[in-house]
């Protein structure tokens, strides 16, 4: 018996095609796994056990049969609660859509189903994606499992914690101003934000409609790049999804292993600065001499909007929020307030119950900069930043094949230490959120361990579209490297019985 | 030095849709000043002539052919409803009852 916890996705894959282990028995040991481990963690929402085990019998049944079950054959993975699964609940681990049993699937879920994907169940997250740490879930945090007591980032702090711990093998998660790249770096995982629009966002909760990035979380290079080819895609019910070939993602990364000969990377000024960690910028700095080794001609940089990335973010997030959030009204699905006389009574006290502190924060800011008389001061002012925040990627990349920084300036901090100061905890995201205002792709991987053990994350960063580089250099610095294959140690906890949000 | 008054936090709320207790209202009103202070940053930047960017990558409406397809079941989508009378979403009455001496929409 192969250690599947420690197998790599295409191998898996592979001797499940070949019928030389069964789909069921790869999910059995994951399902183990969870049961033994996830009560110290707090990864998951839901596990679907039984909805697991028919995936996977389905598996083991098309190959038996001789039919292809898929590149992705019996690869258990984990989703984000904010990907809608037709009979599974999805809450987005908040109260107002606890009990919602959503009548149709994800996009990218149902493909990487099509692929044989044998989904565990769903995962923990900031309530709606809005926070840095996981500490906003109506559920409870999630714990870093290098160090149980600290955060494991956000806002997909589950998946980033639950591949890192191996209680699935890849997951998705989606990342609007760094919420696949920041909790990857802090559990030390890979996780990418591709270009906007190459993953549909049809069946994805909805919080900032021109930011929202679905993508996956992998233990690898390799795993990461095999579920993003299989998610990635054009998709007719997205109207915001790109109509271009996507794919090549593993032999892009498989390329890297022989050299970045030909490759310019930009180091932009503007990522080193005060705040960020001495034993984050030593960790990175190494990792860049490793890629000059590999071939890469490194030039420095200037992205001169960085500064002012983090309040053109979270103005737009929050307008958008407020917008897309307005559907949640007691009405159609999940939390209704009791006793409301009027119409009116019942969307305030719905939404007054339902909603936690982040939550109601961002749309009442939201509301605000987009209330008549401030709109253009506050919203107008930022879609132009935004430009301009884009316009700095544009002139690098004319010059420059990819970008390499820290993906987060400090390394996991400790569950509470920013919960107090919301200004404290958006800070975490300064180094993500401008190249998810461009759109451009970025990837985190880790690069090394600070002296207490916790991981550090290096943020790649491609041009629109051109995942492929992003993936070549990745692969080529974990070619040399071996961080990768670094294992936190686990706590046997029971999980514990199902709750509700 | 305050951007916000505790009257407009208030305002939104309503606008905002969300019920909210004093002592919330209290804090929201500060921490919304100092996130309001935060991007006021922005007026440093000169943006005159720069178009405002509302997607991030350039793109055509697409259009499809007009051909109806197949919509939900409305069985499976009044199954979440938290209250439902047979094909319908409940809510509670959106205007005044005349005896009430009527009132505007929304009112209690």
């Amino acid at each position: 018996m192969i250690d599947v916890a420690g197998a790599e996705i295409a191998e898996l894959a592979g001797r499940v095609r070949r019928r030389e282990i069964r789909a069921r028995d790869v999910t059995e040991a994951f399902l183990d796994r969870v049961a033994r481990f996830d009560g110290a963690l707090g990864c998951y929402l839901r596990v679907d056990a039984g909805g697991a085990r028919r995936r996977a019998d389905a598996v083991d049944a098309a190959a038996a049969a001789g039919r292809d079950p898929g590149v992705l054959a019996g690869v258990p993975i984990a989703l984000k609660d904010i990907f809608v699964t037709a009979g599974v609940e999805t809450t987005c681990a908040s109260r107002i859509l606890r009990g919602f049993v959503p009548p149709y699937e994800s996009t990218a879920s149902a493909r990487l189903a099509a692929a044989g994907a044998v989904m565990l169940g769903k995962l923990n997250m900031d309530e709606f994606a809005m926070g840095s740490s996981n500490e906003n879930s109506a559920r409870g945090p999630v714990r870093n499992p290098w160090a149980l007591d600290c955060v494991p980032g956000g806002s997909s702090g589950g998946s980033a914690a639950a591949v890192a711990a191996g209680l699935c093998a890849g997951a998705a998660g989606t990342d609007t101003g760094g919420s696949i790249r920041q909790p990857a770096a802090l559990c030390g995982v890979v996780g990418i934000k591709p270009t906007y629009g190459r993953v549909s966002r049809y069946g994805v909760v909805a919080f900032a409609s021109s930011l929202d990035h679905p993508g996956p979380l992998g233990r690898t290079v390799d795993d990461t790049a095999a579920l993003l080819e299989v998610m990635a895609g054009h998709d007719p019910r997205d109207a915001t999804s790109i109509p271009a070939p996507a794919g090549g993602y593993r032999a892009a990364a498989a390329a890297g292993a022989h050299g970045l000969g030909g490759v310019t990377i930009g180091v932009p000024d503007e990522y080193f600065q005060p705040g960020l960690d001495a034993e984050v910028e030593a960790a990175v700095r190494a990792a860049l001499d490793e890629l000059a080794r590999a071939g890469a001609t490194l030039v420095p940089v200037s992205l001169p909007h960085t500064q002012y990335a983090v309040a053109t973010y979270y103005l737009i997030c929050t307008a958008e929020a407020s917008s897309n959030l307005a559907r949640y009204d007691g009405v159609r699905h999940g939390h209704r307030a009791d006793g409301a006389r009027t119409l009116d009574e019942l969307y305030a006290r719905t939404r007054g119950e339902g909603f936690g502190a982040e939550v109601k924060r961002r749309i009442m800011l939201g509301t605000y900069v987009l209330r008549a008389g401030y709109y253009e001061a506050y919203y107008g002012k930022a879609l132009r930043v935004r430009r301009k925040v884009a316009e700095d990627f544009a002139a690098v990349f004319a010059r420059c094949d990819a970008l390499v920084t820290p993906t987060s300036p400090v390394p996991a901090f400790r569950l509470g230490e920013r919960t107090a100061d919301p200004l404290q905890m958006y800070m975490a995201d300064v180094l993500t959120v401008a190249p998810a205002l461009a759109g451009v792709p970025a990837l985190s991987q880790g690069c090394g361990f600070t002296r207490a053990g916790l991981p550090v994350g290096l943020q790649i960063i491609g041009r629109p579209l051109d995942e492929q580089t992003v993936f070549r250099v990745a692969g080529a610095y974990q070619a040399r490297t071996d961080w990768h294959t670094r294992r936190p140690p686990l706590t046997a906890v029971p999980a514990t019985p199902q709750g509700q949000p | 030095m305050s951007r916000i008054t505790p009257q407009e936090v208030r305002e939104i709320a309503a606008l905002a849709r969300i019920a909210f207790d004093d002592q919330e209202i209290a804090r929201l009103t500060g921490e919304l000043d100092a996130v309001l202070a935060y991007v006021a940053t922005l007026r440093e930047i000169d943006t005159t002539g720069v178009e405002p960017m509302t997607h991030a990558v350039p793109f055509d409406c697409p259009l499809r052919p007009d051909v109806p397809e197949a919509p939900l079941p409305a069985e499976d989508v009044l199954r979440n409803a938290p209250r439902r009378a047979a094909h319908f979403f409940e809510v509670p009455r959106m205007m005044s009852a005349p005896d009430d001496g009527g009132g505007s929409p929304g009112t209690s």
